[in-house]
């Protein structure tokens, strides 16, 4: 589990956060939702320890994440995985070197054992023999199942996903969705999406936050979101027309 | 500005700090900078050959050209162009270009790094981004420069023989002569000092431009660009103290 207290974020004279306080639940897939510049993307880097809080605490489980020492900062990444927007592949590996990078870095596995470690995590994200490919070979959706290979490598107990469908189409994002909740459930792990599309918060949203300006506007899970009556909530989701009239048959037959 | 330059060396100081922490895993460093070593080193060579031997061959024929209409032995141009080689050409002018070369590669690869989010999602492996990046840097550099600048020496040496033995502006006889003339082994330390010097500024000053970059493409290439205009400079200034150290 993690759990955010009263987070202050500001850079210079500017208050991106503003008191955020959060649980996000082991064993769920948990949605940060907002629109840009809501601060999403702030909050999660100050999750993983990318940025320190104005003011605030992040635990994880019962450690003061921004209260530890280096060493025991590096104990708790090395249970973290991230998959970035942007997916952050080294350009200069292969496949199957972007994966076992951490295992070369942090572990003492023999070479067959990791090679077996990585074939299982290309098995899992569906892209069993792309070893030797390269990240320019590869479409963005297989190059977004390698991250997320990647960020599984060493079995972590934490999986942040920052825009995992960001630039993807709907069927690739709804496998990359599917993908990341059937890690989270397997493995019982904390996960948290960093996300703006809607198809990922009814699908896998178990537990939705939604942030406005900086401000937690609402909290709840996939159900809750259509028959809400959270003002802020229905302006960010149900912006477009079609949205508004899906949101009204959701209301009229609750079935 | 004055604050600025404060806040950017001691930002340069916490970097170095940071760059030689422990590593996570020694063979992963060495990997590093053994790829490095061969980028630096291997890299480089053809660049560093071809600005040697123009160096040599341009000093030995101005030097020709002014001792024409002198009484100084014609021998002494071969002993004017081993020192002068020596103790500042091969040196300074090999790393100025290698600033050029090496420190903008540096410094673009490192902020290119930087703005695709590798070197953050290296930070939440908990892999020491300053070390894994700048120390196989560094040590690549401070191994592999200074064995340049002894091949630019001999290079520009050879390349000044060949611009006045060849015209027949003296023999090679005179020309040999005049190498094994005056020689002061402490001229060679004070090579291989200045080599080791410029090496670590050009690596350091380029890996903390790339590291601390921000922005898009623009602030890349400004950073890539600082990286070795800052080196440059430095290296004209260090050149300046180890002169004033090392000859007093």
């Amino acid at each position: 589990m993690i759990r955010t207290e009263d987070i202050i974020k500001s850079f210079g004279e500017t208050e991106v956060l503003k008191g955020i306080s959060i649980t996000f639940e082991t064993g769920k897939t948990n949605l940060i939702i907002g629109s840009s510049g809501a601060g999403k993307t702030v909050l999660l880097k100050l999750l993983v320890g990318l940025f320190k809080p104005t003011a605030g605490k992040v635990w994880y489980d019962d450690i003061d994440f921004c209260n530890i020492g280096k060493k025991q900062a590096r104990e708790i990444r090395m249970d973290v995985g991230m998959l970035f927007q942007g997916n952050a592949l080294f350009d200069s590996m292969s496949v199957e070197e972007n994966i076992a990078f951490p295992l070369d870095m942090f572990t003492n596995k023999t070479k067959a054992e990791k090679l077996a470690r990585v074939n299982y995590c290309l098995e899992r994200v569906n892209l069993d023999g792309q070893n030797s490919k390269f990240p320019s070979e590869i479409s963005g959706g297989m190059q977004k199942r390698v991250g997320i290979a990647r960020a599984i490598v060493l079995e972590p107990k934490y999986l942040f996903c920052d825009e995992p469908n960001s630039g993807l189409d709907p069927k690739t994002s709804m496998v990359i969705d599917e993908l990341i909740q059937d890690i989270t459930y397997e493995n019982n792990i904390t996960t948290v999406i960093n996300t703006h599309d809607m198809n990922s918060v009814m699908e896998i949203g178990d537990n939705i936050a939604l942030l406005h300006f900086g401000k937690l506007a609402w909290q709840g899970n996939k159900s809750e979101v259509l028959t809400s009556e959270n003002d802020t909530l229905k302006g960010f989701i149900f912006a477009s027309p079609f949205l508004q009239k899906l949101r009204q048959t959701a209301i009229e037959n609750p079935k | 500005m004055g604050l600025n330059i404060f806040y950017h060396f001691g930002r340069y100081l916490l970097l170095l700090k940071s760059a030689f922490a422990k590593p996570e895993k020694f063979s992963m460093y060495w990997k590093e900078t053994i790829r490095q070593m061969y980028d630096i080193g291997v890299g480089s060579l053809i660049i560093v050959f071809i600005i040697s031997i123009f160096i040599g061959a341009v000093s030995a024929v101005q030097y020709s050209y002014q001792l024409s209409d002198s009484f100084i032995p014609k021998y002494y141009i071969g002993y004017i162009v081993r020192d002068s080689t020596i103790i500042e050409l091969a040196p300074t002018i090999t790393c100025l270009v290698l600033a050029g070369k090496v420190g903008s590669n540096i410094a673009a690869e490192i902020g290119g790094m930087r703005q695709k989010e590798h070197i953050d999602a290296m930070e939440i492996m908990g892999v020491n981004t300053a070390g894994y990046l700048i120390m196989p840097k560094i040590i690549a550099a401070i191994t592999m420069i200074p064995v340049l600048v002894c091949i630019a020496a001999f290079v520009s040496i050879s390349g000044g023989y060949m611009a006045v033995v060849i015209p027949k502006l003296l023999t090679g006889e005179e020309f040999i002569y005049g190498l094994h003339s005056f020689y002061v082994p402490y001229n060679v330390f004070m090579m291989f000092v200045k080599a080791f010097v410029f090496a670590f500024i050009l690596t350091t000053v380029s890996c903390y431009q790339g590291y601390y970059v921000k922005g898009g493409s623009v602030e890349l290439g400004v950073a890539s660009t600082q990286a070795v205009v800052y080196s440059d400079i430095l290296i004209l200034l260090a050149d300046y103290f180890i002169a004033m150290i090392l000859t007093f």
